[in-house]
């Protein structure tokens, strides 16, 4: 009954999935293009006769005899070093995302549970921490990072990242922990549990759909930084962001502009993939602040 | 939970934030009390057949002598605070003087580097964030029609322009509105202008950044807005439906009241996140015409073996400064939602 009061008029449809369309068209559209494109070679990708020539492949077909060609992956990969760069990401992400969640897990839990006031007030600096441009911070490190000599390994990009990552996380979690019944922990401290034995064995069971989010969105920012791991790493320990970068850059490579495009293939492929399987948990995770107020 | 207890706790997050959070901030303000070392000069008296002459020459050894006694430069107090790459007070007073109309000298001061780039900043900032809450909200209420089934990839494809870094997002903007790409070849073609390119002029690559800021934007006020519309309470507005309220007076009326407090919540995050735009200058390659904030702090400690910290720390504490202001009315939302939990 009230579904058919409620019922959508046909030009409203109509309207809706066109607007749909368009914007997922606009939303869509130039990762397939240059996904497509990546397969092509620079004269074709961009063309000054035609564009159609990136799709139908014209030059590609005169130098390499085919329409599509591997070379500039093969060529990034190898040549370009692509495939340090790649595993350095790997280092960075996985280290970073643990790390962050140990330290995450630990100090969220203490903050959900004390009754105290300074929990509040912490929580108001890590807001503030939240807020600080990555840039800013950057320029703070490197003077330090330099007499100290500890500039350009990854270690240090790990911990820096650790660092920037936690005020979100602590947020995050502190949320989630906050829906998390306190009976149940206290339950288990009367029964003669220590603090860290209720979290290790109460707790923790239970914790993980937000541990997964918040490893989410540790994961998005590590593997996505371009201010910290630019200025904070040297050429060789360059991760996948500085990396296209530096392709576009430099003059040596100025050749190859379609190892930038077919290493930004490279670099968002296994993202979109990770988001495809944990879409839900992102969109739990980006509202968690929002929708309360 | 004790205080020994919540210590240990908290002990190795909060570690963490002091020493790589609360630290570089002191520490770049500490730079920006100096100045690199200036250069030692000497005379050398240089004597060949035509006569003596003295010539003042970079004494090489005492200057990188100097720099190791003090690596951080001399003490310059606020110095660089007031010189003409940030504050610069000289040129603003000059200009103030010598200008005869307000416009001329509000082109002088447009033109200074830090005045330029405020501009800059704040314009991105307040263009992306009006289109990105209206146009959020539109693409929420369409998706939230759709049938199951279809929300799914629809959301997956609306989202991807949020999660990709913005320099490569930028990229693959930037490739396609190259003047020989797609985009750019059919807005020539459009126009039917074959030099018509948006990397020409400064107000269309303005544009375009602009454009960018809110394709990028877009997908974080859609998934908030989705979230809340699955929270509008249904009561009212099958009462509404009774009393024959069309379609878009239940929206006008009661889903966006509703949705005012998550609103404010995204357009503070916008602005905050886009104050400090860096990537996509540099993906677009418009270092020339567009510099923020960031940029400028960026370009400082772009050159390996020049660095400039104090400059750089300079221009940090100004863009905190820019940040607080933002940040206030967080910190007072944040607070009363505190109090009201209590």
């Amino acid at each position: 009954m009230e579904s058919k009061i409620n019922r959508y008029s046909k030009q409203l449809i109509l309207i809706n999935s066109l607007f749909i369309i368009i914007w997922l068209v606009v939303s869509v559209f130039p990762f397939i293009w240059t996904f497509w494109g990546s397969f092509k070679v620079k004269a074709d990708f961009f063309s000054r006769a035609d564009w159609m020539f990136a799709v139908t492949g014209f030059n590609t077909l005169i130098e390499t005899g085919d329409t599509s060609t591997i070379k500039a992956y093969v060529e990034s990969w190898t040549e370009g070093e692509f495939w340090k760069a790649t595993m350095n990401t790997a280092i960075i992400t996985v280290s970073v995302v643990t790390i962050s969640l140990f330290l995450g897990t630990l100090g969220a839990y203490a903050l959900s549970r004390s009754t105290y006031k300074y929990t509040f007030w912490i929580l108001i600096a890590a807001l503030i921490f939240r807020a600080m441009p990555h840039i800013t911070l950057v320029s703070g490190y490197l003077f330090p990072f330099f007499q100290l000599n500890v500039w350009g390994i990854l270690p240090t990009t790990i911990i820096v990242l650790v660092a920037i990552n936690q005020p979100f996380t602590l947020w995050l979690l502190y949320s989630f922990f906050k829906t998390v019944p306190k009976e149940l922990d206290e339950s288990a401290l009367i029964d003669g549990c220590s603090y860290f034995q209720a979290f290790r064995y109460v707790i923790m069971p239970v914790m993980w759909p937000g541990v997964v989010t918040a490893g989410l969105f540790s994961m998005m920012l590590a593997y996505n930084d371009f201010t910290v791991t630019s200025l904070l790493l040297n050429q060789e320990n360059y991760t996948m962001v500085p990396k296209i970068n530096a392709y576009l850059g430099t003059i040596e490579h100025s050749g190859n502009y379609m190892w930038a495009v077919s290493s930004v293939v490279s670099a968002t492929a296994p993202l979109f993939m990770i988001i495809m399987f944990f879409q839900r948990q992102l969109i739990s995770g980006l509202t968690a602040g929002a929708v309360k107020g | 939970m004790p205080h020994k207890t919540f210590f240990w706790f908290f002990f190795p997050s909060g570690l963490a934030m002091l020493l790589f959070i609360g630290l570089p901030i002191i520490s770049s303000f500490f730079q920006s009390l100096h100045i690199e070392p200036e250069q030692i000069l000497m005379e050398v008296e240089k004597c060949d057949p035509f006569g003596c002459k003295t010539e003042t020459k970079v004494d090489i050894e005492a200057t990188s002598k100097l720099q190791e006694e003090q690596p951080l430069g001399r003490f310059n107090g606020l110095g660089t605070y007031g010189d003409r790459n940030h504050l610069a007070f000289d040129q603003i007073k000059e200009a103030w003087s010598n200008s005869s109309s307000m416009s001329g000298f509000i082109d002088i001061l447009l033109n200074l580097p830090f005045y330029k780039a405020l501009l800059f900043t704040l314009t991105f900032c307040f263009a992306v964030t009006p289109p990105v809450v209206v146009l959020g909200f539109i693409v929420a209420l369409s998706i939230n029609t759709l049938t199951k089934s279809l929300k799914g990839p629809t959301i997956f494809g609306v989202i991807l322009p949020m999660i990709v870094t913005p320099l490569i997002g930028s990229l693959v903007l930037f490739w396609m509105i190259d003047a020989k790409g797609i985009l750019g070849a059919t807005i020539q073609y459009l126009f039917d202008d074959p030099n018509l390119s948006l990397k020409s002029s400064s107000q269309l690559t303005w544009i375009t950044l602009i454009i960018y800021g809110i394709w990028h934007n877009t997908p974080f006020a859609f998934v908030v807005f989705y979230a809340a519309l699955q929270t509008v309470p249904q009561d009212p507005i099958e009462a509404a439906i009774i009393d024959g309220a069309s379609r878009y007076e239940r929206v006008r009326h009661i889903v966006i009241p509703h949705l005012y407090p998550v609103a404010t919540f995204i357009i503070l995050i916008c602005l905050m996140d886009n104050f400090r735009v860096l990537e996509p200058i540099i993906g677009f390659a418009a270092e020339g015409v567009a510099q923020s904030l960031s940029w400028m702090i960026y370009n400082d400690l772009r050159s390996e073996n020049k660095m400039l910290f104090g400059s750089a720390g300079a221009t940090s504490m100004l863009t905190i400064i820019g940040v607080a202001f933002l940040l206030t009315p967080v910190l007072i939302r944040t607070w009363r939602e505190f109090r009201t939990e209590r």
